[in-house]
């Protein structure tokens, strides 16, 4: 710890604070530009000037000078630093003097206008007219992509936005060239950036250079209600605000959580929102003369009541959606178990993930914050760049650290960091199992092992066997003690974890969600779009927000609520168990998922025990207590792992590939938004190009 | 007046044989062994005594930056990096130093390198400088030929130099941003601290030095501090290059006594100032960057780093700029003001913004089209741009226009009245305001 004074209040820091961060903690505010948390110190908006006593007779950038670079008074007293003092006062007017004198005066036009950061410590600490009486620089938009717009005449040159692509994205896209005032910032030839993380340069850009595209000229801040919330575009459950205007969803921003997404989040949770406003169910529909036809509730209920009534209960099906709530999922499983049947499942991409191994046989166990504590990493079967963007994110931080060895089996792709390939499949596991290679030694050596295993390599006949196998090697490598768990299960769908929670799949063993499509007389499906509908032979009912796969073979269509238009819980890859907020209604006479069920088992006679979502909650939470702890994870047992192992037996051989074949496109949301259609459209280009 | 014989460099003109044998017959890596023999601290502390100020400009006492070094090694190694970017306008010592004295450079790289514990030394050369590169390169080939220099070399310290060519960008002489460009990054200066001492090239501790710094070391080191000391004022001792260019009769690079006053350099070397004494107008004493000083304050001024700090002017590198009264000392400025614009590397806010923003109003100044208030405020924003920059090119921006202003500011009046005179018919608005 150091002791300084700031404007003579005597303070104690930890030795690698900078100075703005002790100024910080001493409640003196220092205005910035270039600095960001976690990016490195650039040191080049000279914002945050300061006054250190005893030092060379001019302010001292504080982002860049950490308290140890203080040198203590003659006496041995605290050095003194100031930040109120003329010499302060008169250094932030000039730079940001110099900031504006180039900057254009165009906020009444600009997206950035009402949370700009030059806005706000201009009006702070700047003067109020202007002396510069010459021409403003002219700088040429850039384009960068579909997702972010480019004002280059009003880019202050913070480097924020490179500082994040090369450090926390992993990309050499975006630099500045030029020198002086000719720097430019650019992706050199003006190509898209590749990136799955690149809108997060919108919320760093402290001015309006960088805005979001899609959302360009459509509102100001002030109009909009916030609700904070949760995504479930993947499996993390990354914290966003969903930011409306009215019932639209105008724009989702993210949240701080460290454990989860720090303060990133993926293009796909920030520029989904336009998927929310097309191809929406409004209505319900039912199958007459081959056609679906809009039709009232009531009309709806009474074509499912009379499949229903005409059907063996143990015929009756229901596959759960991968965005699904867990409150949703709850009602339709108490609703099937009315109707006698166990035709269940939630694993539409047939994972061989089984609740009755243990919860943490499904978890990702070592937590998301637990890889910043990993020394080495085996990855198998998964593709997190596309599957978990943040947390591969998550990763290339621990990569940058260093000492963080990197091990794949399965597709070798670009993950935005250095990793040694192993091999392509089940061989591959099987040979590190035997004891094989040289990667075993890494993982044997290494203190907190981290053992990734992707729905890539458990999809399909082979699924429990890697998942068993997986589990030895994480065993015999020592990934599981009793204070470190590295086994780690990599989820693609929001609502897996909690539906497995909660036992959602069939009660006879090695039956899979293609099974009850195929067998069902009825079949219910909550939000699932991602099975393989094609074999499906019964009556089809489609419960949900989006007009897509599930819809087109649906006989009876239930209008549903998407997941911004309805509370509800979900719990991410980790387990943590988390909570979403209501932003808005869902349209026309669209009604929450858990509240159609309800009113279809009044009409099917067997009604759910609960009027209201808090009155199912207070059920849920009977039965299932752990539901009730908001963000938190419940422990799960090590041992769960060691008894998986116990069950390894042979591999069929097979390749691992990655469930997510197009990033942009993995849900019925996506898939009708047309900026991710652009996005799809441009990476699947780009990825041609860069094989020929 | 420096005697001949107290002279470090011998062939600045290049009128005797240049290689290796003629150096040697002048003296050159004479003896090198045995002061390599005398040890680290020896070395040392003989330039802390000898009292040599770094030549590059700001005049850092060059034992002391020696011994900034860690004594012992934690496993990094250590770096010499010779800074030969010069590109200060009016500046050009280093280029016949290493065009025709190449191995008072070489010889000091061994002695320097030995005395902070490296066995690398960079020399990186300013774009422009091809010939000057060529003939450092063929000195330093002649210098392995004969065992001088590499591995298990007569000296006994493995020693290897290699000359680096840098592309032309002024910045590249300041030394942390030389070090990101020697690693192959953009040109632009490190936050300091860290120093380059302890994080330096490739994160190593590093010392960067001006060319003539080093090229002084070994005769320094083998006459003795006393004899260096000896010359000159007390803390402005040795002896310099001193690059005189502008209105003299014969424009020169010559090594003279520091303290030598204005007039007997000019005099003794230049063959006068053009026009004689009386048509002296002002004179930039030490490179662009310095500020300019008028001819009153600077005929009988030692040329020293006290004395040209007391005409409120810096000795800079020496690089002697004399105008006389055919100058159009406002445009003279602009036009470094031009320079600095043109150079500023684009990393910090001040001088970025502010380098632009002073050319422009130094080209309306050179016009005369502007308020005389604004001669105010082109004052203020050079102080918002000094010292408020990361590295000094901020200050060098700064410098030359308050040195305009504060000795020439009736200069830039009249121009102004002139021009507002001239701008409406018969002068209608002057009168009209008399």
């Amino acid at each position: 710890m150091a002791k300084l004074k700031v404007d003579g209040k005597e303070i104690e820091v930890p030795d690698h604070f900078t100075l703005l961060q002790a100024c910080e903690e001493a409640g003196a505010e220092v205005p910035r530009f270039c600095f960001h948390e976690r990016l490195s110190v650039a040191g080049n908006c000279r914002m945050c000037l300061i006054e250190v006593k005893g030092g060379p007779p001019k302010p001292a950038a504080s982002c860049a000078m950490g308290v140890r670079d203080l040198r203590p008074g003659p006496n041995g007293e605290a050095p003194e630093v100031f930040t109120t003092t003329p010499m302060v006062k008169k250094a932030r007017e000039g730079v940001m003097e110099f900031l504006l004198i180039n900057h254009p005066l165009d906020c009444p036009i600009c997206d950035q206008g009402g949370e700009c950061d030059l806005q706000d410590q201009a009006m702070a600490f700047g003067v109020d007219s202007t002396r510069y009486n010459e021409n403003k620089r002219a700088v040429e938009d850039k384009y960068i992509g579909p997702l972010v717009k480019t004002v280059m005449n009003r880019c202050i040159h913070c480097t924020r936005c490179v500082r994040f692509t090369t450090e926390v994205a992993g990309i050499a896209e975006l630099g500045l060239i030029g020198r002086g005032e000719d720097a430019e910032i650019t992706t050199y030839l003006e190509q898209a950036m590749t990136s799955e993380l690149q809108g997060n340069v919108v919320d760093l850009c402290p001015v309006g250079a960088l805005t979001s595209k899609p959302y360009a000229f459509h509102a100001r801040p002030w109009e909009l209600g916030k609700t904070e919330s949760i995504d479930v575009m993947d499996a993390l459950g990354s914290a966003i605000r969903v930011d409306t205007r009215g019932r639209e969803v105008m724009r989702i921003m993210p949240r701080v959580n460290e454990e989860i997404n720090e303060e990133w989040i993926s293009d796909k949770t920030r520029f989904i929102w336009d998927g929310l406003k097309t191809q929406r169910l409004d209505r319900p529909y039912v199958k007459k003369d081959g056609r679906l036809q809009p039709a009232t509730w009531s009309e709806a209920f009474a074509a499912i009541k009379a499949a229903v009534s005409g059907a063996q209960p143990q015929r009756i099906g229901a596959i759960a959606g991968d965005l699904a709530s867990v409150e949703e999922i709850y009602a339709l499983k108490r609703l099937m178990a009315a109707l006698g049947s166990t035709d269940i499942d939630c694993r539409q991409d047939g994972a061989a993930l089984d609740p009755s191994l243990g919860r943490a046989s499904y978890l990702f166990n070592p937590t998301i914050l637990g890889i910043e504590q990993a020394d080495a990493a085996l990855i198998i079967g998964a593709n997190p760049r596309y599957e978990a963007s943040v947390l591969n994110a998550r990763l290339r931080k621990r990569f940058r650290q260093g000492n963080f060895p990197i091990g794949v089996i399965g597709e070798a792709t670009e993950l935005r960091y250095d990793y040694s390939y192993l091999g392509a499949g089940t061989d591959t596991l099987a040979d590190l199992v035997a004891g094989n290679g040289s990667f075993l030694d890494v993982l044997k050596n290494a203190k907190r092992p981290l053992v990734i295993i992707g729905q890539g390599a458990l999809a399909g006949e082979g699924g429990a066997a890697v998942l068993a196998q997986a589990a030895k090697l994480a065993a015999a490598v020592g990934a599981v003690t009793a204070e470190w768990n590295g086994f780690a299960v990599l989820h693609t769908a929001a609502s897996r974890v909690g539906a497995l929670d909660l036992g959602f799949v069939p009660a006879e063993a090695g039956r899979t969600a293609a099974d009850i499509v195929a067998s069902s007389q009825v079949l219910f499906l909550l939000g699932a779009d991602e099975v393989d509908l094609t074999r499906k032979s019964g009556f089809t009912v489609y419960i949900g927000s989006h007009g897509d796969n599930g819809a087109h073979v649906a006989d009876v269509i239930l209008p549903g609520a998407a997941y911004t238009e309805k509370s509800g819980t979900w719990v991410n890859t980790e387990g943590r168990v988390q909570m979403g907020n209501r932003a808005g209604f869902a349209p026309g006479d669209a009604r929450e998922d858990w509240a159609i069920l309800r009113a279809l088992s009044d009409v099917l006679g067997k009604r759910l025990p609960f009027d209201s979502l808090a009155e199912l909650r207070r059920k849920l939470y009977g039965d299932y207590p752990h539901f009730a702890d908001i963000d938190a994870i419940a422990a799960s047992a090590p041992g769960e792992i060691e008894a998986l192992a116990q069950k390894a037996g042979a591999m069929a051989k097979s390749a691992f590939a990655s469930p997510v074949k197009d990033f942009y496109l993995t849900n019925p949301i996506a898939r009708a938004s047309a900026v991710m259609a652009e996005c799809s459209a441009l990476a699947r280009n780009n990825f041609k190009a860069a094989a020929e | 007046m420096l005697q001949d014989q107290d002279r470090i460099f011998t062939n600045l003109y290049g009128l005797h044989d240049k290689s290796l044998k003629g150096a040697m017959s002048r003296g050159h890596w004479d003896g090198t062994k045995q002061i390599l023999e005398k040890g680290r601290d020896w070395i040392i502390n003989e330039m802390k005594a000898s009292g040599l100020r770094g030549r590059g400009g700001a005049g850092f006492p060059t034992g002391l930056k020696w011994s900034f070094m860690p004594k012992e090694s934690d496993g990094r190694p250590h770096y010499l990096v010779v800074n030969a970017d010069e590109s200060e306008p009016g500046t050009c010592k280093d280029r016949d130093i290493m065009r025709h004295d190449p191995h008072t450079l070489i010889e000091g790289c061994l002695i320097a390198s030995f005395a902070m514990g490296a066995h690398t030394a960079y020399i990186y050369v300013r774009g422009e400088y091809m010939r000057e590169r060529e003939a450092l390169q063929r000195a330093i080939d002649e210098c392995y030929d004969a065992g001088l220099l590499g591995k298990n070399n007569k000296h006994g310290w493995d020693m290897d130099i290699f000359v680096h060519h840098g592309a032309g960008a002024y910045i590249c002489g300041e030394e942390t941003a030389l070090l990101e460009s020697l690693e192959g990054k953009k040109g632009q200066p490190r936050l300091k601290p860290p120093f380059p001492a302890n994080m330096g090239l490739y994160g190593c501790p590093t010392t960067v030095n001006n060319v003539e710094s080093i090229a002084v070391a070994p005769t320094i080191l083998r006459r003795g501090a006393g004899w260096f000391s000896a010359i000159g004022r007390p803390n402005n001792v040795g002896t310099k290059l001193f690059m005189v260019s502008g209105h003299v009769n014969r424009p020169c690079t010559v090594e003279e006594a520091m303290g030598i006053p204005f007039r007997e350099l000019i005099e003794r070397h230049c063959g006068g100032i053009r026009g004689g004494w009386d048509n002296l107008l002002a004179v930039i004493p030490g490179g662009s960057s310095c500020p300019v000083v008028k001819a009153a304050d600077m005929i009988d001024a030692p040329m020293d780093f006290d004395g040209m700090r007391d005409v409120k002017s810096s000795f800079g590198t020496a690089a002697v700029i004399v105008m006389d009264k055919s100058t159009d000392i406002i445009k003279a400025i602009w036009r470094l003001a031009a320079f600095y614009k043109h150079e500023s590397c684009g990393q910090c806010t001040p001088c970025r913004e502010g380098t632009g923003w002073m050319m422009r109003v130094m080209e309306r100044m050179v016009q005369g089209r502007a308020q005389k208030r604004e001669i105010d405020m082109l004052f203020d924003v050079t102080k918002q741009v000094e010292g408020h920059t990361i590295c000094a090119l901020g200050d060098a921006a700064a410098w030359p226009i308050q040195g305009l202003i504060r000795n020439f500011r009736p200069e830039m009046e009249k121009r102004i009245d002139e021009f507002t005179r001239n701008a409406t018919p018969h002068g209608a608005v002057m009168q009209a305001a008399e």
